[in-house]
């Protein structure tokens, strides 16, 4: 166990691992996102009340869903970083924050576009969606942050305490709909509960959310190799792995 | 499939522009993000290479006896 979490915080081995998973989660993510979208663009039926526009909850929803558990596992990032000191949690903090800014910006985007012809406004000032922008904006922070300070000791644990309280936004997201009299509907997925939805579009949604995840996963091994390159630069191996794409 | 027509798809009854602006700007920026997270790779591998053949350079250059400074005894007379 405790060798497995030593190897975990090696950036060498953590960068072996990711280019033997890399594939798997591109081509995994990108079969799942298709069939998923394509099931649900042309295949699914139709909502009786929404017609055709509840198309757009295949990217909304998997977007959303994204976003916060990107979020989520930046602040279990966020604690390994301040409690173990591990370095490879803060290259994951640093590496998966863009994606998760432009995951929530898809999702307020899709959210918006939607909700013109279901709602009849692109906008509105409702615990939902202002909770969403809060979150975009959170990541704004922890990306300048991340990049105002140079000292990478420092800037990990700065980024680590900012990312930890930004996550009580999360909560408040997922029960904005239940709390608060919102336009938006309640929550798609359920743990506890059995979907409200037809089989037949629960199941391209699924699909779409676990290729978006895989995806996710792709970015994040990318991300956190090439961060790993800048901060490993004279290490031997680096160097060895440099030559020996060269040639 | 829920459509009569290729028309009907792409149309939606009316719904179209919203669902395909929402699909179009999804793959748009994830697209951009894989090409940038790419680019960013290459360019960190780019900057290593540079670097490392401008220190083996160096190295090299250092390696060789009559260049350096070294505590070996000069056998060429200084004047």
């Amino acid at each position: 166990m405790w060798q497995f979490f030593h190897k975990l915080g090696s950036p060498k081995w953590f960068f072996g691992i990711a280019n033997r998973l890399m594939p798997w989660l591109m081509w995994g993510g990108v079969v799942l996102l298709f069939a998923g979208l394509i099931w649900g663009l042309a295949f699914a039926p139709k909502d009786y009340l929404q017609g055709n526009s509840y198309r757009i909850i295949f990217i909304h929803v998997p977007s959303a869903f994204l976003a916060q558990s990107v979020y989520i596992m930046m602040a279990v990032a966020a604690v390994v970083t301040l409690v173990w000191r591990m370095k490879l949690a803060d290259v994951f903090v640093k590496a998966a924050a863009p994606v998760g800014a432009v995951l929530t910006f898809l999702a307020l985007f899709t959210g918006a576009v939607w909700g013109k012809p279901t709602w009849g406004t692109w906008w509105i000032w409702d615990a939902r969606l202002t909770s969403m922008l809060i979150l975009l904006f959170l990541y704004f922070g922890v990306i300048a942050l991340g990049a105002a300070i140079s000292d990478e000791k420092s800037s990990a644990r700065a980024v680590a305490v900012l990312v930890l309280v930004g996550v009580v936004n999360i909560p408040i997201i997922k029960y904005s709909v239940e709390w608060w009299n919102t336009l938006h509907q309640p929550a798609t997925f359920k743990l506890t509960e059995k979907p409200a939805m037809p089989m037949e579009m629960w199941v391209p949604l699924l699909l779409s959310v676990l290729g978006l995840y895989l995806i996710f996963g792709w970015f994040a091994c990318l991300r956190m190799q090439t961060e790993i390159l800048v901060r490993e630069r004279r290490t031997r191996w680096v160097k060895a792995l440099v030559q020996a794409e060269e040639s | 499939m829920a459509f009569d027509s290729l028309t009907a798809f792409v149309v939606m009854e009316g719904h179209g522009p919203y669902v395909w602006t929402c699909y179009g700007v999804f793959f748009l920026l994830l697209g951009a993000l894989v090409f940038w997270s790419l680019h960013q790779r290459r360019q960190v591998m780019a900057a290593q290479r540079r670097e490392l053949s401008r220190t083996g350079r160096d190295q090299s250059s250092t390696s060789r006896p009559v260049a350096t400074a070294s505590f070996s005894r000069v056998n060429d007379s200084q004047d």
